[in-house]
């Protein structure tokens, strides 16, 4: 359940965002959970509502995007999509490949007010 | 709507048929296999505020901060992960007392995570080793301010200190450790491996009675680590456990991962494993 300790890195990022602009609340927070970044997005909803109330993120709507993962196949010399560290290259059947993006967590942005 | 996964009707679409693939044949159940959730256009009147910011980015500072003091100490840390039960502490018991002789001078300290009890810690100091417990409560997993907090409180750091913080201008000879810190990880080969805590390489350690698939069920571990230990070794021949196949599991992962066999029970193996460490290659 270490989802939980990303909602409160989420909530730290945003409550930082909010010390530098000085806004009251979130209404809208968009994040990014790569389908290779070892997060269960299902895992971190639960997480982030846990966390949120009395903070200003208490009520934003929370969309999580999803990249699918790619991964560059050494044997193919191509870039090609898998959906999890375990799948094979979908053009050899070989697994030398290594990831190269759907990797990422990231707080991409928030749209956010004063009243 | 839910709040459990955001879903709109909860009645009418259960979660579970919302986001989760079902195995028709087998009933298996995959989460994370739904469609990307892509976002909406904001409302009026509201300031958009773009940040980009890496979620684990905080941590990762830390950790690039414990990855330059370790450096500056002249320590080598390394973060063993692995499931509970695997033999890490009595792998780093073993360890110790091979090191005492045959490297009888070479500073070293553990830092031992997990949820309750000094257990782990006390068995390290039983050895002569100076530990430090850290534990997480609820928490499933080391974080890099952990480590900061008790590599501080450690004698490997007062010893280095003696010798001046920071070395200034000294450039250490990375061929050879000229100290160890073990940082051993909650059991949970989940979390941890998501956490850089400044080692110099996770190390995966799996026993040979938990089967040899689990470089398949726990893929983001086994691709995170640099080097895969399979433990127990004298146990093999009373299982069916087969080595060349978890190596191939584990190399589907990670095609670069190293792998030795150690008995912590035997010490077979032990001088290998031992090489390997004091020899950290970058």
């Amino acid at each position: 359940m270490h989802e939980l300790s990303l909602a409160g890195g989420i909530v730290k990022l945003v409550e930082d965002a909010q010390a530098r602009d000085h806004f009251k609340r979130v209404s809208h927070l968009r994040l990014e959970a790569g389908a290779l970044a070892g997060v269960e997005v299902r895992a971190l909803r639960f997480a982030l509502d846990a966390v949120s109330p009395g903070t200003c993120l208490e009520g934003a709507r929370i969309d999580i995007d999803e990249p699918a993962g790619t991964a560059w196949c050494m044997r193919c010399a191509a870039s090609v999509s898998i959906a999890s560290r375990t799948d094979p290259c979908p053009s050899c059947g070989g697994h030398q490949i290594q990831p190269t993006g759907g990797t990422e967590l990231r707080v991409l942005d928030l749209l956010v007010h004063n009243d | 709507m839910c709040v459990v996964c955001g879903c709109a009707n909860p009645t009418a679409t259960p979660p579970e048929q919302a986001h989760v693939a079902v195995n028709a044949s087998t009933g298996d159940l995959h989460y994370g296999a739904g469609a990307a959730r892509v976002s909406v256009p904001g409302m009026s009147q509201a300031r958009a505020i773009k940040l980009e910011a890496d979620v684990l980015g905080e941590n990762n500072r830390i950790a690039a901060t414990n990855r330059a003091h370790f450096a500056s100490h002249g320590v080598t840390a390394y973060n063993l992960v692995s499931s509970p039960g695997s033999g890490k502490t009595t792998l780093l018991c073993a360890t110790i007392e091979f090191l005492k002789q045959h490297a009888p001078n070479l500073p070293l300290a553990v830092i031992e995570g997990d949820q309750q009890t000094s257990n782990d810690a006390d068995r390290i100091r039983a050895t002569g080793a100076s530990a430090i417990q850290v534990n997480t409560g609820k928490g499933c997993h080391l974080d890099a301010q952990m480590v900061a907090d008790a590599f501080g409180r450690l004698d490997l750091h007062g010893h280095s200190h003696a010798h001046g913080h920071g070395h200034a201008g000294h450039a250490h000879d990375h061929h050879h450790a000229e100290s160890l810190l073990f940082i051993e990880n909650v059991g949970n080969l989940v979390c941890p491996a998501m956490w850089d805590l400044g080692e110099a390489a996770k190390i995966a350690i799996l026993s040979v009675t938990e089967g040899e698939d689990k470089p398949l069920k726990y893929p983001d571990m086994f691709a995170a680590a640099k080097l895969m230990v399979l433990n127990k070794t004298d146990l093999l021949p009373y299982l069916d456990f087969d080595v060349p196949k978890c190596i191939e599991y584990a190399r589907r992962v990670n095609p670069g991962i190293e792998v030795l066999l150690v008995s912590a029970k035997t010490g077979a193996g032990l001088d290998a494993w031992v090489e390997w460490l004091m020899h950290p290659q970058d």
